[in-house]
């Protein structure tokens, strides 16, 4: 088999792998209004205990596969108002919709009806965005254009040491956490 | 195991005893472990919204016209087709559905608990926020180019600048968010 797969067989393999991320969203609980929200109010640390283990897993494997050229990066242009003002604005609809689409999805499939009401606007928003991209393409997204810069690259240290320090603040925050939700039981 | 005496925020399934959870680390590692997998096999990071604008594009088809959507310059480099990016939405619902159906834990839900108990039971009112929650978040993920899953987790573990800002931004709104909204809340 030669890599990466494409064709009819890759098709197939993205409905196989969207079901495996739908599947661990919803059996993480983060497929949950409650999990979600009460992240954001610091009660519950389910979202960033995921999203933290997921990044330095996923990440010390990627890096290891592209440095032995098993695979490329696929970096976003580092449009820095855009992505600024984007995730601003991303994370007050995350709040108020208690998902992210992700999350969404696999919510939907659990049967949550407020979470599909919400695609519903997920998709106008998409449609929104399409309607207003001339404007945003002229005056936002040049604005603190960094392209395709990755962190170790930007302070010149290796990799291999962000994922160090990553795993330290994380392992840090996953005792504590684990810690005061010991003593409240 | 005791009795709690505080609110149980888990899905009602859970409530009664059925086993649905996994740690969130191991949870994690199966995200990571995919991240792997979908580098690997098909060259692609994991993502969800430049797909959900392909289908934001189809459903304004008939609304539009086929013409206008086509001239659109976003549309034009997003179009709507069955590929990678789509057939993986189906999948991530199809995902979520049979997790809950192996669980026994399939329910419709209108109002979750946090919500009813700041804002009451009025689905329609907590439809309406989620209606426009939903627009705000996936404009606000288009115009950083990617959500939680695109911008925060591929491009975070790739250590992306972009993947970062979005995850220190996010975080931050979203907290003011819901300190404004539950205030009152514990």
């Amino acid at each position: 088999m030669t890599l990466p797969v494409t064709g009819t067989a890759a098709l197939f393999l993205s409905v196989v792998f969207g079901f495996a991320f739908g599947f661990l969203l919803h059996r993480g609980r983060v497929a949950d209004y409650n999990t979600i929200v009460r992240q954001f109010l610091f009660q519950d640390f389910t979202v960033l205990k995921i999203m933290m283990t997921a990044i330095i897993v996923g990440g010390v494997g990627v890096f290891l596969m592209v440095q032995f050229g098993y695979a490329k990066f696929h970096i976003k242009p580092a449009d820095l108002l855009a992505v600024s003002l984007g995730a601003a604005l991303f994370g007050v609809g995350m709040v108020l919709y208690g998902y992210c689409p992700g999350t969404a999805l696999a919510a939907i499939g659990g049967g949550s009806l407020h979470a599909l009401v919400g695609a519903g606007g997920m998709l106008v928003g998409g449609i929104v965005y399409a309607l207003t991209f001339d404007w945003v393409k002229a005056t936002i997204l040049p604005v603190g254009a960094l392209g395709r810069v990755q962190l170790h690259t930007l302070l010149g240290i290796s990799p291999w040491a962000i994922f160090a320090a990553l795993a330290v603040v994380a392992l840090t925050l996953f005792v504590a956490v684990e810690r005061a939700s010991a003593k409240r039981a | 195991m005791s009795l709690q005496t505080t609110l149980d925020y888990r899905p009602a399934a859970a409530r009664a005893g059925l086993i649905i959870d996994w740690t969130p680390y191991l949870v994690g590692i199966g995200i990571g472990v995919l991240s792997w997998v979908v580098f690997l096999v098909v060259n692609n990071p994991l993502g969800i919204t430049t797909a959900l604008s392909q289908v934001s594009g189809a459903v304004a088809t008939p609304v539009l016209g086929a013409e206008a959507v086509a001239r659109n310059s976003y549309w034009a480099r997003n179009l709507f087709s069955l590929d990678y990016g789509t057939l993986f939405l189906v999948g991530t619902l199809a995902g979520g559905f049979g997790s809950a159906v192996l669980a026994g834990s399939f329910r419709f839900e209108q109002v979750p608990t946090v919500w009813a108990e700041r804002f009451g039971p009025s689905p329609l009112k907590r439809y309406a926020a989620a209606f426009l929650g939903g627009i705000i978040a996936m404009y606000g993920a288009r115009l950083a180019n990617g959500c939680t899953s695109g911008n925060g987790i591929s491009g975070g573990l790739q250590l992306a600048l972009s993947g970062w800002v979005f995850l220190a931004v996010m975080f931050a709104t979203g907290t003011a968010t819901a300190f404004a909204m539950f205030r009152t809340a514990r």
